[in-house]
């Protein structure tokens, strides 16, 4: 089945009042940070508040939505006219932008209580609450927009707030640098999807959904492509998927509620959402971009359940696991309408896993002074029970384990791509059960075994505000899954935005590459509780083979970019100055110069005495009349 | 026997209300005590404005007339009503500015520096006059564009100009500057307007009338090419462009507007530009609408001229409001390509809507820019040269970064108002389809570009030189000045984010066009 037609709005209710869940957060961010300081007593307070209205209006917009006919499900509400005859602000309500709109509010409004209790000590929090709240603005902007301009505009919003929050410990260093580094990489992915909007407009001469999509087939193969591996380059800087994922590992800099909000449940999905909403136009099943798609997607999942495998630092270890797990999402979405319930589906369960697994190693680093080498860790499951069991859970969801969130909708993916593409799939199945090895090593150093931190730490369990998000989230994380993949449910709601495949897949509890996970999975669990349970864990890392090193050294991907791009651009730069300043500074210079120079001359008929104004203004009048009477007299 | 005129009061009524203000404040001066004098001219002043504003919306929501008023010596008419609301926003933002003391002279007849005035400034003597003079002149400005006849155009003329002149001579610092900014203004707007009334007289030679729509129905039945029409043209066209300071009319505005005190600068560079504009659209749309192939060359030379002059020359301002005068000019120019955009009944309402928007636009933020101008001020006065500014960004990171705010406005960065104010006025310019009009818009692109060279540099100035140590201070501004920076930077967010609602208003006035 097609998408269905996108429709404007007409009828009143939740609907029309869709852009309030953009400008409250904005609202909120606004008050914050024009308010100063005045408003640092009841900042954090406002800051929840509007993220939890906005999530209070998102259901509200998703109620009226399901009332609807399925075909009536596509409504765009047009705000204004930005820039006339070229964009107009607009937002697109469909089953998949509420689906994200859900989950960005609902697990944004988590973490913005976590963060309550999480930065509590911080004299900075309402400053830090403005930026969570900016952050989930132009995450929903860039959901909700209905054509590629106020996407856009999102995009960079997101862009900008996770600049901010990446480096809102400024004064570290390397909190600053990792700042530049998640925004340089991500401008390169900018520019990808900047000079797709180009081709688009040239082709379509207008950037809305409602004409694009329709209308895509119409441009020739060669231009198809083209915008989709554009589109492509601007999702993997955003979703952190190779060769942009250098960023993500260094983002861990900011505080964890941020790698949580950002690099688990909202940001990195920018991409794949970006790949799914664009995918009937762009990335059609069978085409050369959704290929490539899903060839990125492979790489990456492996890349990143690698690097996960040899990380001590806690939050670097999800990171690698967030980097593999959205791997496994763009393999789904490059399939076309089989994959993207799938895409979304794990997009969702991991979005409340992942946020788990953050906030509860946030609640662990609370608890040992903000220590982050699991190597430091060990033996403690006793001291922070909730932290330990919500933790626990998040783990067994990612893993796959039978009947949680991950188990359905990473399985769902495996056996959609196997049933595609046999070699990207067991790939997939082998992604799957390093999964199971590093996961099990992160629960393992961290919860088991002999204690290993030195005698200052005095490790004790969060308070309330940070542990009853993480029961809520852990809650999720099991029954989700299941609710959302059993009898297509997701798929089915999501058909009028994105198409169904021809026939409805069913669930296959007991099959070949389901087995073979589950089996790869307990082998790679069972590796890790040999290695790091029974075995003793040094506090100091050993040097470790070769391939630990490669992965320790995130695949020598830094290396790689210092090698192919830093050093040439470098000497490219230098190579550049040194023309410039001999030609082309020259010939600018010259006319800067001239500008300049008659600037001053001109200057100089500036003389301050009336009778030379009033000489020149009676010259004027002159030469003025005259031209007169030679036009008209033409 | 002889019938009286019949008077349409209430589509004249906005005007009667400033008028009427001000001849009470003239009697407020006469009668009531000193110390009582400012506590009933505030409100006075601020209230008339409000009130012709309600009226100008009373009359847009009850329907724009399709006859003048006044025996037809008086348009209103939806592009009126659109620059009345203009002028009459503009005019209360800069009543505001003019609310602060510290700007005018306590006794503008003691020589500068002299015993008396030392006594006029411990008595506490303040000339309250401003009052109804920026009363009188704003009702200048707003029969102005709304005159329907020459004659009636020139009154106007002299109504908004003689007390401008008055209260360019009032700034407490810098006083000689002052005066001598005054008297230049005086003697060349005294000049200019001869050569308009002279041109009145050669066109009434031509057609026989004063009456603009007179002088286009005689235009449509001559040829064009005499030399009455002509010359006459040409002499009016001197008079207009003088006011709104195009090249090569415009060495007054630099001096004059660095002379003035402040407020009332920001009172000319917005109110007069918006009320001249609009005589000047009326002047050439309405009366010589029929014989746009023979002004249209002369304005495209003038255009050039004046946004080449303004955008060059501002490069080596070394003088904040001097800088901001040349920026004035640079703007007339980009707007004169608007006013060559005619054509077409729907190419003229494209046109119309785009300079409306434009001149709101500028004008705010204008009167913005030198509300900060007011605050940075050293020992002696407001800090005018450049270098005193090096650094603010560091000292008072909020007014310096709403100052570059308006500064990136001026240069026309998207998501700012002047942005949509360039783009709908050149939009309209390349839609008429016409070579040398498009080739203006380029040049006019490419000034824009020399421009914000200027405009930018005083950003980096600001937040990327290292201040001085004995650096001007900047004052804590009085409600009055927070709120017209804060409006002025709301307004020009807004319109510049969403440019929609102000732009379906200038289109809706521009619509009805000028009666005639």
């Amino acid at each position: 089945m097609e998408p269905a037609e996108i429709l404007s709005h007409t009828g009143g209710g939740a609907i029309s009042l869709a852009w309030l869940m953009i400008v409250l957060p904005l609202a909120g961010a606004a008050i914050l940070l024009i308010g100063g300081r005045a408003t640092n007593k009841w900042g954090h307070l406002l800051g929840v508040l509007m993220s939890v209205g906005a999530f209070v209006v998102a259901a509200l917009v998703f109620l009226q939505l399901i009332g609807l006919d399925p075909a009536q499900r596509r409504q765009s509400v047009n705000l204004y006219e930005f820039i006339p005859g070229v964009a107009n602000i607009g937002l697109l309500i469909d089953p998949l932008s509420i689906s994200f709109c859900l989950l960005i509010t609902f697990v944004g409004s988590l973490i913005h209580i976590y963060s309550i209790g999480y930065m509590s000590h911080d004299p900075d929090r309402r400053r830090f609450f403005a930026y969570l709240n900016l952050f989930v603005a132009a995450m929903l902007l860039l959901v909700l927009a209905d054509n590629y301009v106020a996407l856009f505009i999102g995009w960079e919003g997101v862009g900008l707030a996770s600049y901010l929050l990446i480096g809102f410990w400024q004064y570290k260093p390397s909190a600053a640098v990792a700042a530049k580094k998640a925004f340089v990489v991500n401008r390169v992915g900018d520019f990808g999807l900047l000079i797709a909007m180009f081709l688009i407009f040239a082709q379509f001469g207008t950037l809305s959904y409602a004409e694009v999509f329709p209308n895509a087939a119409q441009a020739s193969q060669g231009v198809q492509t083209a915008i989709g591996l554009l589109l492509l380059l601007g999702a993997c800087g955003k979703s952190a998927q190779l060769p942009l994922q250098s960023w993500l590992l260094d983002a861990m800099e900011g505080p964890t509620p941020v790698s949580a909000l950002i690099h688990a449940a909202t940001m990195v999905t920018a991409g794949v959402y970006l790949v799914v909403r664009s995918g009937a136009a762009f990335f059609p099943e069978g085409s050369t971009a959704g290929l490539v798609v899903t060839i990125v997607g492979v790489a990456t999942l492996l890349a990143g359940a690698i690097i996960g495998t040899a990380k001590d630092d806690i939050k670097k270890g999800l990171a690698g696991s967030t980097m593999s797990q959205i791997g496994y999402m763009m393999l789904a979405a490059g399939i076309g309408p089989a994959g993207y319930a799938f895409a979304i589906g794990h997009l969702i369960t991991h979005g409340f896993f992942k946020a788990d697994l953050f906030l509860g190693a946030g609640s662990v680093m609370h608890a040992m002074n903000d220590e982050v080498d699991m190597r430091r860790y060990g033996g403690l499951r006793k001291l922070l029970p909730i932290t330990f069991v919500t933790f626990f859970i998040g783990y067994l969801a990612i893993i796959g384990f039978p009947l949680l969130s991950g188990y359905f909708t990473k399985d769902g993916i495996i056996e959609t791509v196997i049933h595609h593409n046999a070699i990207l799939g067991w790939l997939a199945v082998v992604g799957a059960g390093i999964t199971g090895f590093y996961m099990t090593r992160m629960v393992v150093m961290t919860f088991f075994g002999p204690k290993r931190w030195d005698e200052k730490a005095h490790p004790h369990e969060s308070p309330a505000v940070m542990t009853w998000p993480l029961i809520v989230l852990s809650i999720f994380s099991v029954g989700l899954g299941a609710y959302l993949i059993l009898s297509n449910r997701l798929m089915v709601f999501l058909g009028p935005a994105v198409g169904l495949p021809a026939e409805l897949p069913g669930f296959h509890p007991i099959s070949v590459p389901g087995l073979a996970t589950l089996a790869l999975v307990a082998v790679g669990a069972g590796i890790a509780i040999a290695k790091y349970g029974r075995a003793e864990v040094p506090v100091v890392a050993p040097r470790g083979s070769f391939l630990t090193v490669f992965a320790r050294r995130d695949l020598y991907g830094d290396a790689l970019n210092e090698a192919l791009f830093m050093r040439p651009g470098q000497w490219l730069t230098r190579l550049a100055v040194f023309f410039d300043n001999r030609g082309i500074d020259g010939v600018v210079n010259g006319l800067a110069a001239g500008v300049g120079g008659s600037s001053g001359r001109l200057r100089k008929i500036q003389t301050g005495y009336v009778r030379s104004y009033a000489l020149s203004i009676f010259v004027g009048a002159a030469v003025l009349a005259g031209a007169w009477f030679v036009v008209g007299t033409l | 026997m002889i019938t009286a005129p019949t008077i349409e009061y209430f589509a004249l009524a906005p005007l009667l209300i400033i008028f009427g203000a001000a001849i009470i404040g003239v009697l407020v001066e006469a009668f009531a005590p000193r110390y009582l004098r400012r506590a009933v001219h505030v409100p006075l002043t601020l209230l008339s404005l409000v009130g012709a504003f309600a009226l100008v919306i009373l009359q847009t929501i009850r329907g724009v007339p399709t006859t003048p008023a006044a025996m037809g010596s008086v348009a209103v008419d939806g592009p009126t009503l659109f620059i009345w609301g203009a002028i009459l926003v503009l005019s209360f933002v800069s009543v505001l500015l003019i609310n602060d003391e510290e700007q005018f002279v306590p006794s503008a007849a003691a020589v500068p520096g002299s015993a008396e005035e030392e006594k006029a400034i411990t008595e506490g003597a303040a000339h309250t006059e401003v009052y109804p003079l920026a009363l009188f002149a704003i009702g200048g400005m707003l029969l102005f564009p709304a005159s329907n006849d020459l004659l009636i155009m020139f009154v106007a003329l002299e109504v908004m100009s003689l007390p401008l002149y008055l209260l360019c001579g009032l700034a407490r610092r810098r006083r000689l500057l002052s005066q001598e900014a005054s008297v230049k203004y005086f003697l060349l707007g005294a000049f200019s307007s001869a050569f308009f009334l002279y041109g009145t007289a050669l066109l009434y030679g031509f057609a026989g009338t004063v009456d603009l729509a007179g002088i286009r129905e005689a235009l449509a039945t001559a040829g064009g090419t005499e030399t009455l029409l002509l010359v006459g043209t040409a002499m009016l066209g001197v008079g207009l462009l003088f006011k709104i300071g195009a090249a090569p009319f415009q060495a007054w505005k630099p001096d004059v507007y660095q002379g003035a005190p402040t407020p009332i600068t920001a009172l000319m560079a917005s109110g007069t530009l918006v009320a001249a504009f609009g005589a000047v659209l009326r002047v050439f749309w309405v009366a010589l609408g029929n014989d746009s192939w023979n002004w249209q060359p002369i304005m495209w030379g003038v255009a050039a001229l004046t946004m080449v002059v303004g955008s060059i020359l501002a490069i080596t301002q070394t003088d904040i409001k001097r800088m901001l005068a040349y920026s004035s000019i640079a703007h007339a120019g980009f707007l004169l390509v608007g006013v060559m955009a005619v054509g077409e009944a729907a190419q003229n309402a494209l046109a119309l809507s785009g300079l409306l928007f434009y001149l709101v636009t500028y004008g705010i933020t204008t009167v913005g820019a030198f509300a900060v101008v007011t605050m940075v001020r050293d020992p002696g006065g407001e800090a005018w040269h450049l270098s005193r500014w090096a650094g603010l960004g560091k000292r008072s990171p909020k007014l310096a970064g709403v100052f570059a705010f308006f500064l990136l406005a001026f240069a026309g960065i998207p998501l700012t108002s002047g942005f949509f104010g360039k783009y709908a006025v050149f939009r309209s310019a390349v839609a008429l389809g016409q070579g040398w009009l498009t080739g203006l818009v380029v040049l006019a692109v490419v000034a824009s570009a020399a421009a914000a060279f200027f405009y930018v540099r005083v950003i980096v100035l600001m937040f990327f030189s290292d201040p001085s140590a004995d650096g001007p201070t900047v004052v804590t501004p009085s409600w009055a000045t927070s709120t017209v920076v804060g409006f002025s930077a709301f307004a020009t967010v807004a319109l510049g984010v969403f440019p929609q609602p102000v732009l379906d208003l200038a289109e809706k006035a521009a619509k009805s066009l000028f009666v005639q």
